[in-house]
This record gives C-alpha cells, sequence and structure tokens, in this order.
C-alpha cells in the first residue's frame, strides 16, 4: 500500500471511532466557545462600545484554537493509549510517517470544525471584521493549523508512555509553536486593522509557510526513531 | 522520495519568506550603527553605574552558581562510586 | 577531560583582559556607560545560540544514531543555553531600562530568545520527569528548538522595533572591536570549558550507572 493510502486509512479509523460518539469533537468545541467567552468577560467592559475589544480578537482566535488543540491532542492519544492500539499501529508493515500524517490530518480536520465555528463567534461577540479578506484568513488559519497540529502531533505521540505527559504536552508544545501563534496573530490583525494591510498579512502568512515545510519535515524525519524504543 | 521533496518545498518555501521580508520597507526607529562619542555626556554616568555592575557581577555569580553545581553532582557521584567499589571487593 | 586545564587558562587570561579592554573603548554617543553592557549582553547571547547549534546537532546525532556521547552532550549544552540565556537575559533588560525607558517590551526579537530559553527549559523538564525513555523525547525537543532559531534571529528584521538592528555588530566601528571580540572569545572559551566539565560528569554517571548495573548482576 502506498503512502496516500495508509494514511488515508488512518484518518478514516479515527473519523469511525470518533462519529460513533462524537465525544472529541464536542468537548474539544464546548471548550473552545468556553475560552471565548472567559476572554469577552476579562476584556469587554460594559460601558464600552460593541467593537472596542476589536483589537484583541485576533489573539484570542488564536489562543482558543492552541487550547483546544492542545486539549484535543492529548484526548486523541489518550484514546490510543487506553485501547493499546498505538502499538499496533506502530507494528503495523506500514511505513511510520504515514501513520503520523495520518493523525496529523485528524487534529487539523478537529481544528478546522473549531476554527469554523469560532470565527464567525468572535466575529460577532468582538466586532472584529475578519471577513474582509476571507481567503487570506482561510490561508493563515490553515497555515497555522498544521504548523501547531504537526509539532503536536508528534510530541503527544511521543509522550504517550511518559507518566507525567498530560502536563509536560502544553510545557514542550507552546515555547516550540508560539512562533507559528505569533505569525497567526500578527497576520489576522494585520487583516482586521483599518485599513486592510494585505502585504503584511501576505508576509506573515509566506513565514507561515514556511514554518509549515520545516516543521512537517522535521517532524516526518523524527517520527520513526522516536516511536522505535 | 518524499524527503527529498519536502526538502526541496523546504528550500522555496525559505526563499520565499525571505524574498517577501526584503520587499519591506526597512525598519527606520531603530539604532543600526553605534556611534563611538570622546567623552561621556554629563550627568548620565552615575546612573548607569549600578546597572553595569549588576550586569557583570550576574554574569560571574551565575557562572559560579553553575561551576559549583557540577561540583556538587559530581562529587556526589564519585562517592556513591567508592561505596559501589568498596561493596564490590567486600564481595570479592 | 584533557582540554579543561587549557581552557581554564585560557577563560582567566580572556575573563582578565576583557574588563581592561572594555574599560578602555569609548563611550557610545547616545547611550553613554550603560552601552557597556554590550560586551556582556551580546556574548551571552552568541554563547548560548552557539549552545544551541550544539545542542541541535547532538540531540540529531542521538536521535538518528543513538550515540550515548551525542546524549551527554545534548544534556550538556541545553544546561549551557539555559545558563548563557538566562545571562543575556538579566544583562539585556539592566540595559534596556536606562538606554529605553523600559525594564521588558514585548518585541518580537526579545520575545523569541525568551523562548528560546523556554524550549531549552523544557528539554530539561522533559529529561528530569519524562519516565524511562526521556532521552529521545527531549532529543526531539532539542532538534525542534534548534530548527526554531533562525526564525528568532529573522524576526527583528522584519518588524519595526527599537532593538538595535542585527546590522549592529558587522558595523562595528574600529573603535569598540578589540573589547568585543576579546569578550566573544572569552564567553566561547567559558563555554567550551563548562562544556566539556559537564560532558565530563554526564560520563561518570553514565559508568556510574554501569557500575550499579553489574552490580546488581
Amino acid at each position: 500500500m502506498n503512502f496516500a493510502a495508509i494514511a488515508w486509512l488512518v484518518l478514516r479509523k479515527d473519523l469511525a471511532i470518533e462519529t460513533r460518539s462524537w465525544e472529541i469533537v464536542s468537548t474539544t468545541l464546548f471548550f473552545a466557545v468556553s475560552c471565548v467567552l472567559i476572554f469577552a468577560f476579562a476584556f469587554v467592559k460594559e460601558e464600552a462600545a460593541p467593537g472596542a475589544a476589536a483589537d484583541a480578537a485576533a489573539g484570542i482566535l488564536w489562543i482558543a484554537v492552541a487550547f483546544a488543540g492542545t486539549l484535543a491532542l492529548g484526548r486523541t492519544f489518550e484514546r490510543e493509549r487506553y485501547g493499546d492500539t498505538l502499538k499496533a499501529l506502530l507494528l503495523a508493515p506500514a511505513p511510520r510517517p504515514a501513520i503520523y500524517v495520518g493523525k496529523l490530518l485528524g487534529i487539523v480536520l478537529l481544528l478546522a470544525a473549531a476554527e469554523a465555528l469560532l470565527v464567525p463567534l468572535i466575529a460577532l461577540l468582538f466586532g472584529a471584521p475578519f471577513f474582509s479578506r476571507p481567503l487570506i484568513l482561510i490561508g493563515l488559519l490553515a497555515a497555522g493549523t498544521v504548523g501547531f497540529g504537526a509539532v503536536g502531533t508528534l510530541f503527544a505521540a511521543m509522550l504517550v508512555r511518559a507518566r507525567t505527559r498530560d502536563v509536560l504536552l502544553p510545557i514542550l508544545l507552546y515555547p516550540i509553536t508560539v512562533p507559528v501563534i505569533i505569525a497567526g496573530v500578527r497576520g489576522t490583525s494585520a487583516l482586521t486593522a483599518s485599513p486592510v494591510n494585505e502585504n503584511l498579512a501576505l508576509m506573515w502568512l509566506a513565514i507561515l509557510t514556511s514554518f509549515d515545510v520545516v516543521f512537517v519535515t522535521l517532524a516526518l524525519w523524527t517520527f520513526e526513531p522516536l516511536m522505535t524504543e | 522520495m518524499i524527503r527529498r521533496l519536502c526538502v526541496v518545498l523546504a528550500l522555496v518555501a525559505c526563499l520565499g519568506a525571505s524574498s517577501s521580508a526584503k520587499s519591506q520597507p526597512p525598519p527606520s526607529t531603530a539604532q543600526s550603527e553605534f556611534e563611538p562619542a570622546t567623552a561621556p555626556a554629563p550627568g548620565d554616568q552615575m546612573a548607569a553605574a549600578p546597572l553595569v555592575i549588576a550586569a557583570y557581577g550576574f554574569v560571574w555569580l551565575a557562572t559560579l552558581f553553575y561551576v559549583w553545581t557540577i561540583r556538587r553532582r559530581l562529587s556526589k557521584v564519585e562517592a556513591d562510586m567508592r561505596v559501589l567499589e568498596r561493596r564490590q571487593t567486600e564481595r570479592r | 577531560m584533557k582540554y579543561v586545564p587549557a581552557l581554564t587558562v585560557a577563560v582567566a587570561v580572556l575573563f582578565v583582559s576583557a574588563p581592561i579592554l572594555v574599560a578602555m573603548a569609548p563611550y557610545e554617543s547616545t547611550m553613554g556607560l550603560v552601552q557597556k553592557i554590550f560586551y556582556f549582553h551580546v556574548p551571552s547571547w552568541i554563547a548560548m545560540y552557539t549552545a544551541i547549534y550544539v545542542n541541535g546537532a547532538a540531540s540529531a546525532l542521538f536521535l538518528f544514531r543513538s550515540r550515548p556521547a551525542a546524549d551527554r552532550v545534548g544534556a550538556a549544552s541545553a544546561e549551557l543555553c539555559v545558563l548563557f540565556g538566562a545571562m543575556g537575559l538579566v544583562t539585556g533588560p539592566l540595559w534596556g531600562v536606562k538606554a529605553w525607558g523600559h525594564w521588558w517590551i514585548w518585541e518580537p526579537r526579545l520575545t523569541m530568545a525568551l523562548l528560546l530559553w523556554l524550549v531549552y527549559i523544557s528539554y530539561l523538564l522533559v529529561r528530569r520527569y519524562g519516565g524511562p525513555g526521556s532521552e529521545k523525547l527531549a532529543a526531539a525537543v532539542g532538534v525542534f528548538g534548534t530548527a526554531v532559531s533562525p526564525f528568532v534571529y529573522v524576526s527583528v528584521n522584519l518588524w519595526r522595533t527599537i532593538h538595535p538592528l542585527n546590522s549592529v555588530v558587522p558595523t562595528l566601528k574600529s573603535p569598540f572591536r578589540p573589547a568585543f571580540g576579546i569578550s566573544s572569545l572569552a564567553f566561547l572559551a567559558l563555554f567550551g570549558l563548562l562544556l566539556a566539565l559537564r560532558v565530563e560528569l554526564g560520563r561518570r554517571q553514565a559508568a556510574l550507572d554501569a557500575l550499579y548495573l553489574a552490580d546488581e548482576d
């Protein structure tokens, strides 16, 4: 079987399990929404005009994505650990990087669903003009999600056997992916500024894309030696 | 094959990022060169001296602290080694 | 271990001569005396980046070839990265509070330098608390940390900022050069010396572990 077929199989397996109970999707989405609400209470004052906290909107979007993503990563691999299925996956005669790509696509899809919910919600609650350049915004979100997911999937997979995996995942993940978050926030706030600074947003999109290529390549290289123990 | 493709894509992406970065106008507010002066600006020296001393002092303290931690760990390892070696000679 | 005496002499000579040269260097026209922190601040970062790249190479070598010596060098260089990063992060604000009026500014270069420091602290945390097999996990963190570091260096040139640009060092005028050169050499020699000492500690610890294993048999 070739690489893409195996990745697709792994993704289908995850989707099949998830669509039975919708456990991870629903809890992650609800967590993301609660995050945004907490930020709303933290940043919006009663007497301020509806659009007053619009500057914070880009940051809140990406923070909610990062937090929800960390939770989702932990839960997805906890499921694998509980059923001991990760060992079975690794024993399969499949190239390990293909398994990694399958898991990565699953996480990216989950976070894409969260973002599809979060962007309109934050645009509504904070009065942020997210839809002035929708294509660039989608590009930024896609590139940022892939970057964050690439590092997160690798670290979550390698921490499956560690004792303190719950707290170690954010400790390892956040410092390395904050450059992705910074680029995403700066690019998104360039799009919500008035007038819209397209060139700046496109520059940050280019940086995000190069982050993605570097991190996905690194993760593909290191997945094999990390999973062999 | 896929790895080579990834490497090529990485290089292309980095080139793209750097060329789009070059198209930005250079920042004007930051200092780009140090200029030597012949005498210290009046009234400037005293307030800065504690900061300079604190900076240099911290560097020395941090270095000495680290060397102390290495020495402490090394002596612990050597003590454990002596205990083990004594145990092994007692066995024989 | 055989390099330690020579390195100690080198470090001593350099650290004695550096303050003399620093005192002899002229004052900078806009920042005055406080700019002299530059001679310890920038070499700290140079040493930290050297530690980061040594760690990246050692971590990659350990991940892909499983050489235990590479793991020891990786652990040692991660500790040194945290040490020299701490020096840079303390001397920087001490300079900044006088030169810019603020202790800390959230601009990308400072932020990302802090992040790299945090990455290597997380490396040390994983080694300590990750349970068995955490050397490989830490090596992965090291490889990723090194991969992120070029983005740190580029960031200041892409963002309008009041941090002195990367172009300060290449265009350094000749009155400043001797002090800067000796300070940089001093810090690099210090890095080499501390690395040799720490790797020796790692080697002894590995020997002790082997003795424990033999003892159990």
